[in-house]
Formats: C-alpha cells, sequence, structure tokens
C-alpha cells in the first residue's frame, strides 16, 4: 500500500473521529447551559470552547460573548475557525476520494453521504432548536461509516491504518476533555467534592458517552476518582485510553505480522500500554492527575509522529 | 408513437413511426411502464451517482466544483449483426494505427512512399523525436483507444476521431450499466444484452501482458498515474485502479530507485512493471518535456527506453489524434493492412490544399472547421450556427495560417430519444467504444460511451457543453 494512501486513511478517520467527539461536546454543553442560568450557561460554552482549544480564535472574534448560537457556529461552521466541523467532513472526504481505491464503496458512500448531509445542515447557522437535528446526524453518519467499516473491509493493513488513526484521535480527545475539564476549569481546589463539581464531572462523562455505563456499573455515585480510574483505565469503556491503547496495540500487532517487523512505532506504544496496565488511580493521583495526562498526551502525539515516520506517510 | 425530424436518421423509430427491430424489445417494455415511474426513477439515478461521486470536475469553475454529468434512462441499442461490422472495422483501424505509430518512429516508409507529407510530422508537437528508434514493450504503441463514431443513416456508420492518447470515459460506459441494471432489473432478463463489466480485468490482463525486460517473474506490478484529485476526471481514474486492484499513484510518490521506477509504499519503494498513466506527454517527464510539470516523474523516459517500465499509451501516440494525420487515415489503413477502411472517414478538407482552402472559405457558413491540433471543441468554428461577423473573422484567421485547419460538413447525427417531459425526444448521439490492444490480440467492449446532445437540435455532445450519457446495449444473438 502506498505511504500516501495510509497517510489519507489514517486521517479520514481522525477528522471523522474528531468530528463526532466535538458533536458530543457540544451536546453535553448545550445541556448543560441548559440548565443553568445565562451567566452560567455562558460559562459552560466558554468550557467547550477551551476543551477544543479554540479560545484565542473565539475571543478574536467575539471577545467575551460567549452565547450560545456564537459558540455552536464557531464550531461547526464558522471560517475563521479552521477546524469547524463542517471542515473537518470536508477533509475526511477529500482523503476518503484520495484513497477512494483502497476503501469500499460503502465505506465511501457513507463518507461521501455524511459530507453531502453535513454540507446541507450546515449551509445555514445553526439555531438552538435545529441544534439536536444537526448533532444527531452528525454521531449517525459516523456510526455509519464505522458500520460500512466493520462490515465490508478486508482486515488488512488499509483497516488497520484506519483504526489505528481512529484510536490516536480517541484517546487524545478523552484526554483532553479529562484535563481541561479538571484542571483549567474548576474555579478552585476547594471546589473538588463541591456539587458544582459532581455536575462538572457528570458532564464530562456525558461528553465521552459514558454516563449511563459509570452509573450502571456504580449504582449512581458520581466521584471524581472513580470517574477518572473509568475513563482511563477501564477497558471495558469504548472511549477510556486503556482501551484505546488495547486497539492500537492489537492494531499495530496485525501490522507487524503483515509486513513482517516491528518498528520504533511499537516500542512506544508497548510502554504506554503498558504503564496504562499497571499504574493504579491512586498513583495517577499522586503524580498530579494533569501531570498524568498530559505526559499521556505527548506520548500519544509522539506515537502518531513516528508511526507516520515509520510506515513513510510523507517523503 | 413520435416519429423523429426527418431530416435525421432516428436509431428508435423509422419514418413512418414503427420501432425498428433492435428496439422492439425494449419498446414492449417502455410502453408497460406507468408513466410516472420512469421520471421518477430518474431523480433516483441522479442521487445514485451524487451518492456514489461519479462526478467530474470543471476547469475554472470554482462554485460548482463537482458536476454530474447528466444520465437519460433510454438505452442506445445497437443490433448484433450492425456491432459484428462495427468492430471488424474498429479492430481494422487500431491495428493500423499501431503499426503507422512503429512506423513514423521508425524506418517511416509511408512518408518515403510518398503517401503522407513529410511535414505533417516536422514541428508538431505531438511528435515525440524521444521515441524515435524505441519499440514499446510487447510493440504496442496504444494500450487503450476510443474510437469516436458517428452514424448518419442505417448503414452509415463513420468514424470522427481517434483518441490514440488517454481516451476517457469507460467508467461512465460500466457505471451507466451498473445504474440501468440497478433500476430496471426485470429490462435485462428480457432484452438480452451483451455485457461490459469485466473491462477493468481484461484492461488488467492486457496491462500485463506487455511486461518491460525488467520486470522479474513475479505478479505483474501495474500502477495508475493520477494527475490527483482535482482532475477532472479523478472519479474514472480511482475506479479503474478500484476495480483491476491496481496502486493510483500521483507523480510525488514516485522515484527512481536501481533503474526502475518505484512508488513509496508503507514498507519502502516497490518498483512498478506498468504504469497505466493519465498524464499527458508533456507532464509525463520533467526532465525531457515540461519543466514545471509536479505530475510526472523526473527521467521516467530515460527508465522507459532502457527497458525499466511500460508506459501505457507509449508517449508520443498522441501524434495519430492530430486532425491533419486523421484525414490520411483511409491511406493509413490501407497502407498498413493492405485492405479498403471498412469504417470510412468523414469527408474531410485538408485546408492546406489550395483547391480545398478555396473550397472551404466559399462555404464556411456551411461546414465544421477545426484546428488541427486542437481538441475537446476548442478554437473551431461551427458554420451553420455562427453569425456572419465570426465567419467573417474565422476567414481571415484561415487564409492566414491553412495549414492549421481542417474542414469537414456539418452532418446530421443520428438521433435516440431521450425521457423529456414530453416523453421519447430525440436527440442528437455520437459513439465511443474502447479498445484495449496487447500482444495477443485486439479486444474490443461490446458496446462503449454514448453521449446525447441534450438540447434540441444540438450537434455538441461534449460533457463540457451541456451533453449527457446514455447506457449503450449492443444485443446478444
Amino acid at each position: 500500500m502506498l505511504g500516501r494512501s495510509a497517510n489519507g486513511i489514517f486521517w479520514l478517520f481522525r477528522n471523522l473521529e474528531r468530528a463526532e467527539n466535538t458533536a458530543r461536546l457540544i451536546e453535553a454543553g448545550f445541556r448543560m447551559a441548559l440548565t443553568r442560568d445565562a451567566r452560567d450557561a455562558s460559562d459552560e460554552w466558554r468550557s467547550v470552547i477551551v476543551t477544543l482549544g479554540l479560545r484565542q480564535l473565539f475571543e478574536a472574534k467575539f471577545g467575551s460573548d460567549y452565547a450560545g448560537p456564537n459558540v455552536i457556529n464557531f464550531i461547526l461552521r464558522d471560517r475563521d475557525n479552521p477546524g469547524n466541523v463542517l471542515t473537518m467532513c470536508e477533509l475526511a472526504r477529500t482523503n476518503a476520494r484520495m484513497v477512494r481505491a483502497g476503501i469500499t464503496r460503502e465505506v465511501w458512500e457513507s463518507v461521501n453521504d455524511s459530507w453531502l448531509k453535513m454540507r446541507e445542515l450546515l449551509a445555514r447557522p445553526v439555531t438552538e432548536t435545529r441544534l439536536g437535528d444537526v448533532l444527531d446526524t452528525l454521531r449517525r453518519q459516523s456510526t455509519q461509516v464505522r458500520g460500512a467499516m466493520e462490515g465490508t473491509m478486508l482486515r488488512n493493513e488499509i483497516y488497520n491504518f484506519a483504526r489505528i488513526g481512529s484510536f490516536i484521535e480517541r484517546a487524545d480527545n478523552t484526554a483532553r476533555i479529562l484535563d481541561v475539564k479538571y484542571y483549567v476549569l474548576l474555579p478552585s481546589i476547594s471546589y473538588v467534592g463541591s456539587s458544582l463539581d459532581n455536575v462538572q464531572w457528570e458532564n464530562v462523562l456525558r461528553s465521552l458517552a459514558g454516563e449511563r455505563a459509570y452509573r450502571w456499573l456504580n449504582a449512581g455515585r458520581m466521584e471524581a476518582r472513580g470517574i477518572a480510574e473509568f475513563l482511563i483505565l477501564d477497558s471495558r469503556f469504548p472511549r477510556s485510553l486503556a482501551f484505546c491503547y488495547g486497539k492500537l496495540r492489537s492494531n499495530l500487532e496485525h501490522l507487524a505480522r503483515e509486513y513482517g517487523c516491528e518498528t520504533d512505532a511499537h516500542a512506544i506504544l508497548r510502554e504506554a500500554d503498558c504503564d496504562l496496565h499497571t499504574i493504579t488511580i491512586d498513583a495517577i493521583f499522586e503524580q498530579g492527575l494533569h501531570e498524568y495526562i498530559a505526559k499521556f498526551i505527548s506520548r500519544n502525539t509522539r506515537l502518531a509522529n513516528q508511526i507516520q515516520y515509520d510506515y513513510r506517510f510523507i517523503d | 408513437m413520435k416519429a423523429a425530424s426527418p431530416s435525421s436518421y432516428d436509431e428508435m423509430f423509422a419514418a413512418d413511426g414503427s420501432v425498428r427491430a433492435a428496439y422492439r424489445g425494449y419498446e414492449q417494455w417502455y410502453a408497460e411502464q406507468p408513466a410516472d415511474l420512469l421520471r421518477r426513477k430518474a431523480t433516483e439515478a441522479e442521487a445514485f451517482f451524487r451518492r456514489t461521486g461519479i462526478t467530474f470536475n470543471v476547469y475554472g469553475n470554482e462554485d460548482a466544483e463537482e458536476r454530474l454529468i447528466p444520465f437519460d434512462m433510454v438505452p442506445r441499442i445497437i443490433a448484433a449483426h450492425q456491432w459484428r461490422r462495427l468492430s471488424r472495422g474498429i479492430e481494422q483501424r487500431v491495428r493500423a494505427l499501431n503499426a503507422f505509430l512503429h512506423d513514423l518512429y521508425h524506418r517511416q516508409e509511408i512518408v518515403r512512399s510518398g503517401r503522407l507529407p513529410a511535414r505533417l510530422l516536422e514541428k508538431n508537437p505531438a511528435f515525440l523525436p524521444q521515441m524515435v528508434g524505441f519499440t514499446p514493450p510487447g510493440g504496442v504503441y496504444t494500450h487503450i483507444v476510443g474510437i469516436d463514431l458517428v452514424r448518419t443513416g442505417e448503414d452509415e456508420f463513420m468514424v470522427l476521431e481517434d483518441n490514440a492518447r488517454t481516451p476517457s470515459g469507460v467508467s461512465y460506459m460500466l457505471e451507466n450499466r451498473e445504474t440501468m441494471m440497478a433500476m430496471f432489473p426485470e429490462l435485462f432478463t428480457r432484452v438480452r444484452v451483451r455485457e461490459v463489466s469485466d473491462y477493468p480485468r481484461r484492461l488488467a490482463r492486457s496491462l500485463a501482458a506487455c511486461l518491460p525486460p525488467a520486470a522479474k517473474g513475479h505478479q505483474p506490478v501495474v500502477a495508475v498515474l493520477t494527475p490527483g484529485i482535482y482532475n477532472s476526471a479523478y472519479f474514472e481514474h480511482a475506479f479503474l485502479a478500484d476495480q483491476m486492484g491496481a496502486e493510483l499513484v500521483e507523480g510525488s510518490d514516485l522515484r527512481i530507485e536501481n533503474g526502475r521506477i518505484a512508488m513509496r509504499t508503507t514498507q519502502g519503494y516497490q518498483p512498478i512493471d506498468v504504469l497505466y498513466r493519465r498524464v499527458d506527454d508533456d507532464y509525463l517527464d520533467p526532465l525531457t518535456f515540461k519543466p514545471e510539470s509536479q505530475l510526472g516523474v523526473s527521467g521516467i523516459m530515460d527508465v522507459y527506453r532502457a527497458g525499466g517500465i511500460t508506459i501505457a499509451n507509449a508517449p508520443g501516440t498522441g501524434i495519430a489524434d492530430d486532425k491533419a494525420i486523421y484525414s490520411f487515415m483511409p491511406e493509413i489503413v490501407e497502407f498498413y493492412t493492405g485492405e479498403k477502411p471498412i469504417l470510412p472517414n468523414v469527408p474531410t478538407w485538408r485546408c492546406s490544399e489550395p483547391d480545398a482552402l478555396k473550397y472551404v472559405l466559399e462555404h464556411l457558413s456551411e461546414l465544421v472547421v477545426k484546428e488541427v491540433h486542437g481538441s475537446g471543441g476548442y478554437g473551431m468554428l461551427i458554420g451553420p450556427t455562427s453569425s456572419k461577423k465570426e465567419i467573417a473573422a474565422f476567414a481571415a484567421k484561415l487564409a492566414a495560417r491553412p495549414h492549421n485547419y481542417i474542414a469537414q460538413p456539418t452532418l446530421s447525427l443520428s438521433t435516440v430519444p431521450i425521457l423529456s417531459r414530453a416523453g421519447l425526444t430525440p436527440r442528437h448521439v455520437d459513439l465511443r467504444p474502447f479498445v484495449l490492444v496487447s500482444p495477443a490480440g485486439i479486444d474490443i467492449t461490446p458496446g462503449g460511451l454514448t453521449r446525447v446532445a441534450l438540447k434540441k437540435g444540438s450537434l455538441v455532445v461534449n460533457s463540457s457543453q451541456g451533453g449527457g450519457t446514455k447506457d449503450s446495449w449492443v444485443l446478444d444473438d
């Protein structure tokens, strides 16, 4: 397979994953904003913007006016935000066209369909009334692409690069949401354990589609340590860091088997994976959740870069 | 039943309104369909094309970056006995084209014998000196050819143009059939139509039969070279690569390693045996041709000449598309095959000849005048639809450089009905059959691409100018 195609498929799935995660983040923010008064609502929206790393860009345009419609449209479709969701869908489709010969017709059609639908839905500003519909469609479309992929793609190198793109991106997203919510958004450390803190944690779970699973596992108890453990170490939860790395390990192993050799990326992966398997949540809180997550994110980026290098994504 | 306009030959209806034999099965089926069903299907078909991304890009048109080529649901049907004659004629012509190209780049017997003026080759940018004295692997110049045919009567088929460079449109031939079969499966159980779907497999086999000397005994590595996703025919490039199980490469994926052209794979550089290039000669090798080109590979011509790779079609085949050369095709066919051409040319005046020029200048308002090196309808005059002023301006250009032009009568192209609001309405069509050439022989896919002018009375079938396409059927006996 061409290095350029591996790059294309990798970014196709990173962009799809990112678009989906962004939708979840907005959904959680919207729900929070609905249940708060106006000032707190705009705090909520600010936290969404901060989590996405868009604070500077957003404030350059709107100042500190974190009104819902501003935030929603900035994230979804504003050309002043180069990482808007519409652009992600467009990039995903451009990558899919580039690797058209490497994906099945079903996968291509679902990516293309997703872009056509999003382009139509995002052609005009999104009101709060339409938001539910837009986010729903976004999530459904990404489920459809995933389904097409699971059901039709040969389990070869192409599939593995696609999955690697998805899980690198997902791990990065989970880690960032966890970090920002915990470290940046709590007004001060004295809030830890307060009811505001609990609401925030619930919101973290909701952003990662994990609130139901967590409640089920913990009989409804909301507690920072438990939630962090769930999101970092519980390998049963498909958005946890441990789950993502379990998948990355198996996809990289497949590549090593198919190509008959391991690369430097495998060493980085083993180190990260081993860490996730041996560390306890107490040890993580002892060294500081923020420090732990920051280290994780930088290693995750290093792994992505090494994969791109080892498999000759670019010349 | 509606009869076609009396001036041109309608392929479905005879002048008395009766249905011609080839269309009888289809017409029976059509008559049974509720009126709104076909229109609803037309909308379905468009959604299908959009979803599957069968689009083409239009240069210089940023808003509509990807457009659909309109698809008409009434098939164009060719009787088995007509096709037999057509395919004999096409085979003869393609055989002659390859012999002609070999001769042009070697001894030029045809020039020595006085049948072809040497000046047609001199200073002709499509004639590549780099190819002189070199024989491509397997002796094949045009691995893929599209022969554009027009029809003016029951048995009157003529060749309008030869596309020996990089003919496009085959993906539409295949997708149009897929669409028709998906929408009207029962129609295909009633009318026996010859299959086209194995074209990609035949293409792959045909390309693999032309391995370069440097190829090892392993499974042949074939790649399709595309200018990239912004090229107007990108969909087709990706489609063919996908269908053949070949890699779709761009210039930036390629480099020279150990005297071979190699592509950058996830496991390092891998040599390519056969490159089906969809990049023009000019852009193929920046070292040899256009230095600013980013689409090709520097040094590929040296590798090619040293036997490191097969390029399909061979560089320099474009000379056969030249319209001045075209006007000599009847002589060319006879010279190399020793037979009379089965398929005639459209009558052509060479403006380089004084008598012809005089006639053309006197009859400009009736003629179509084309530049000899032009393609795709650019730089031409369509007399009957031009104003006096346009004709006068063109006459001046023509008189100044007569060598640069040929002229043809405005043909009354045959019509096939399209489905319009008013039901079946005749529109002018042409036909491009696709031909594969390998050392094992010449392989013609039954049918081809039918292009149709959607505007009433229009003779322009080009997709860039409002033309559409139809599924083309060759009936099975």
